[in-house]
C-alpha cells in the first residue's frame, strides 16, 4: 500500500517533468484546425476553455513537410545552434581538460587563487559578467558575431570543475608508476589523464551541451543580426495561420537536447553528482 | 601531487589566458567605472552605488529575487529529498529518473509555448478548476505570477536536486539501517535519526548550488513574460537587462559589483562546505 503511493506519487511527478513534450509531440502532428478548436480560447479566437489531447484525431504530416520546405528562417537558426554548440564544446575540450589536469594534478604557486577564480566564475549568473563581456567583445570588434558567443562559451570554467572532480580521482600511484617508467608529463596526460578521466570529460560536454543549445541571454545580448540567431530564441508564434508548423518546430528544437540527454543520461548524472560528492 | 611547479601552469596556462581576456580583466574594468561618473572620465565615489541601492525598479527586484529565492528554496530542497528517498528504494529506477531530469534538457522557448496554453485566464489550468467548481485566476498577469515563477522553478530543478540528494544517499552505510531495523526502528524513525543526519554535509552543499542556480529562472520570466513582467515577478535580472539597453554603464558597473560581492560570499561557503567533505 505505501509502496502503491509513493510510486504514484512519483510518477505523477514525471509526468510533469515530460508535459512539454507529450504537449508537442501530438500538436505537431495535428492540422491547424484541430489545433485551433482546443486552444482557440488562449489566442481569443474561441469561447470557452482550452483544451488538449494526448493524441491527434487526424494526424497529419503537412506541418512537418511546410517546415522542411517553407521555412529557411528554420534551417538558418538551426544550424547557428549547431555552430556556436559545436565551437564551444571543441574549444571547451581543447583548452578545459588541461586546466583541470594542471589543477588536479599537480602544485604550483598560485594555484589556490585559480580554483577560487575559477569556481567563482562558473557560479556568476550571466547578469553579473554582461557588461563587461560587452565591453571586451565591443573592443575586439566582435559585437554581432558568432564569435562573441563562442569564445567566452569556451572559457566558460564550468566543464573545468567538472573534468577536475573526476581528474582529481585517479590514484596517483598510477602516474607515479608511468613516471618510474619514464613517461613525461605530457605522455601522461594524454595515455593515462585523458583516458582514465574519460567519464568526466563526457559528462562536461554533455551538460555543455545543453547549457549552449538552451542558450538566451548571451545570443540575446550580443546579436543584433536575426540571422545569426540561434534556435534557443526561436519563439514559436501561434496563430490561427500556423499553429501546426509552429509546434512542430518546437518539437523539433528540443529533439537533439532530449536525444544528447538520453545518450549521455549517466554521463549527465554524473556530472551533476560530482558537484556535490567527491568522486 | 608531482612536483614539477612549472608543469601545473603549463597545462593550466592557455585556459587562464582565456578567463583573463574574456573575464577578469573586463571585470577588473567594470569595478574601475563603478565609481566613474556616467560619461566616464571624472570620480563619482560612491555615488553609483548610492543611486543603484536608491533605485526604485532596483529595490523591487531585489526584494522580489529575495523572496522568490526564500520561497523557492525550502519548497524545492524538501520535494527533490522526498524523490529522491522515495526513488532510492525502488527498484526500477531509471526510467522515472529520466523523466525528473529531461526538464534541463527541454528549451526554455519550448516551455513557454505549454505554459501559456495551461496558465492563460482560459487555459488548460482554469479549465481543470471549474471542473471542480473553482474559481480560475489570470495566472501570469495578477500576483499569481510569482507562483508560476516558483512552479516553473521547481519544474526545471527537482531532477537536478534530486541527483544531488541521491549522491548523498549512496553515501550512507546499509549497514545502519539494518543494525537499527534490528533494534526496532520503523522507516520514519530510522530517516529522522539516521537519514537526515547524515546528509547534513552534503546538504549544505546542495542549498548552496541550489541558491545559485536559482538565478536562471530568469529564463522562463523572460521567455514568459517579457522585459517589464508582472511586479511580482520582475527580478533583478530583469533590471540588469533594463539597464543594459538603456546603456545606463554607471548603473550597470556598480550593481554588477554589488551582485558579484554577495554571489562571492556564497561561492566561499559552498568552498569551505566541500573542503569539509
Amino acid at each position: 500500500m505505501k509502496r502503491a503511493i509513493s510510486i504514484i506519487i512519483l510518477a505523477l511527478f514525471a509526468l510533469l517533468g515530460i508535459s512539454p513534450i507529450i504537449f508537442l509531440a501530438a500538436g505537431a502532428f495535428m492540422g491547424n484546425q484541430e489545433i485551433m478548436d482546443a486552444i482557440g480560447p488562449v489566442l481569443q479566437t474561441h469561447h470557452g476553455n482550452a483544451s488538449w489531447k494526448l493524441l491527434p484525431k487526424f494526424p497529419t504530416m503537412k506541418n512537418l513537410v511546410q517546415l522542411l520546405l517553407d521555412t529557411p528562417e528554420f534551417f538558418q537558426m538551426f544550424w547557428n545552434s549547431v555552430k556556436i554548440t559545436g565551437g564551444i564544446l571543441a574549444g571547451q575540450f581543447l583548452f578545459g581538460t588541461p586546466a583541470a589536469w594542471g589543477l588536479a594534478r599537480y602544485s604550483f604557486r598560485g594555484k589556490k587563487v585559480i580554483y577560487l577564480i575559477y569556481i567563482t566564475m562558473m557560479m556568476m549568473p550571466f547578469q553579473v559578467t554582461m557588461l563587461s563581456e560587452y565591453l571586451v567583445l565591443d573592443q575586439m570588434h566582435l559585437l554581432d558575431t558568432s564569435a562573441s558567443i563562442i569564445l567566452p562559451g569556451i572559457f566558460s570554467t564550468f566543464s573545468v570543475f567538472i573534468i577536475y572532480r573526476f581528474f582529481c580521482g585517479i590514484p596517483e600511484e598510477i602516474l607515479e608508476a608511468a613516471r618510474i617508467d619514464g613517461a613525461g608529463e605530457l605522455q601522461i596526460f594524454f595515455r593515462i589523464g585523458i583516458p582514465l578521466g574519460a567519464a568526466g570529460i563526457i559528462s562536461a560536454l554533455v551538460l555543455s551541451f545543453l547549457e549552449c543549445w538552451n542558450m538566451i541571454e548571451q545570443p540575446m545580448t550580443f546579436l543584433a543580426t536575426k540571422s545569426l540567431w540561434p534556435l534557443s530564441l526561436f519563439l514559436p508564434k501561434v496563430d490561427s495561420s500556423n499553429a501546426g508548423v509552429s509546434l512542430c518546430a518546437s518539437l523539433i528544437a528540443l529533439l537533439p537536447a532530449v536525444l544528447v540527454f538520453l545518450a549521455g543520461q549517466d554521463y549527465f548524472e554524473q556530472g551533476i553528482a560530482s558537484s556535490a560528492v567527491k568522486e | 601531487m608531482a612536483k614539477g611547479k612549472k608543469m601545473g601552469w603549463v597545462f593550466v596556462l592557455p585556459s587562464f589566458c582565456g578567463v583573463l581576456v574574456f573575464y577578469l580583466i573586463p571585470f577588473g574594468d567594470v569595478v574601475r567605472r563603478s565609481f566613474l561618473n556616467a560619461v566616464g572620465n571624472g570620480f563619482a565615489g560612491l555615488e553609483n552605488y548610492r543611486q543603484v541601492l536608491g533605485n526604485q525598479a532596483f529595490r523591487l527586484a531585489a526584494g522580489n529575487t529575495a523572496r522568490f529565492v526564500l520561497v523557492c528554496l525550502p519548497l524545492l530542497l524538501t520535494l527533490s529529498l522526498g524523490v529522491a528517498v522515495l526513488l532510492q528504494n525502488l527498484a526500477r529506477k531509471s526510467l522515472l529518473k529520466s523523466a525528473y531530469l529531461v526538464p534541463l534538457a527541454i528549451p526554455a522557448a519550448s516551455v513557454v509555448l505549454l505554459w501559456n496554453v495551461v496558465f492563460d485566464n482560459a487555459g488548460l489550468l482554469n479549465g481543470l478548476l471549474s471542473l471542480f467548481h473553482l474559481e480560475g485566476k489570470n495566472w501570469m498577469e495578477t500576483d499569481a505570477a510569482f507562483g508560476v515563477l516558483v512552479f516553473s522553478y521547481i519544474w526545471k530543478n527537482l531532477g537536478y536536486d534530486m541527483i544531488l540528494w541521491l549522491a548523498g544517499l549512496q553515501g550512507i552505510s546499509k549497514s545502519i539501517y539494518e543494525a537499527a531495523r534490528v533494534d526496532g526502528a520503523g522507516t520514519w524513525k530510522c530517516f529522522l535519526y539516521i537519514t537526515l543526519p547524515n546528509l547534513r554535509t552534503v546538504a549544505f552543499t546542495i542549498v548552496i548550488l541550489s541558491f545559485l542556480n536559482s538565478f536562471k529562472v530568469f529564463r522562463e520570466a523572460y521567455l514568459v513574460a517579457g522585459s517589464y513582467p508582472q511586479e511580482r515577478i520582475y527580478l533583478l535580472q530583469h533590471v540588469f537587462n533594463n539597464w543594459f539597453s538603456e546603456l545606463s554603464v554607471d548603473k550597470m558597473a556598480a550593481g554588477s559589483v554589488l551582485l558579484c560581492m554577495v554571489l562571492l560570499l556564497f561561492v566561499l561557503m559552498l568552498q569551505r562546505s566541500w573542503d569539509q567533505e
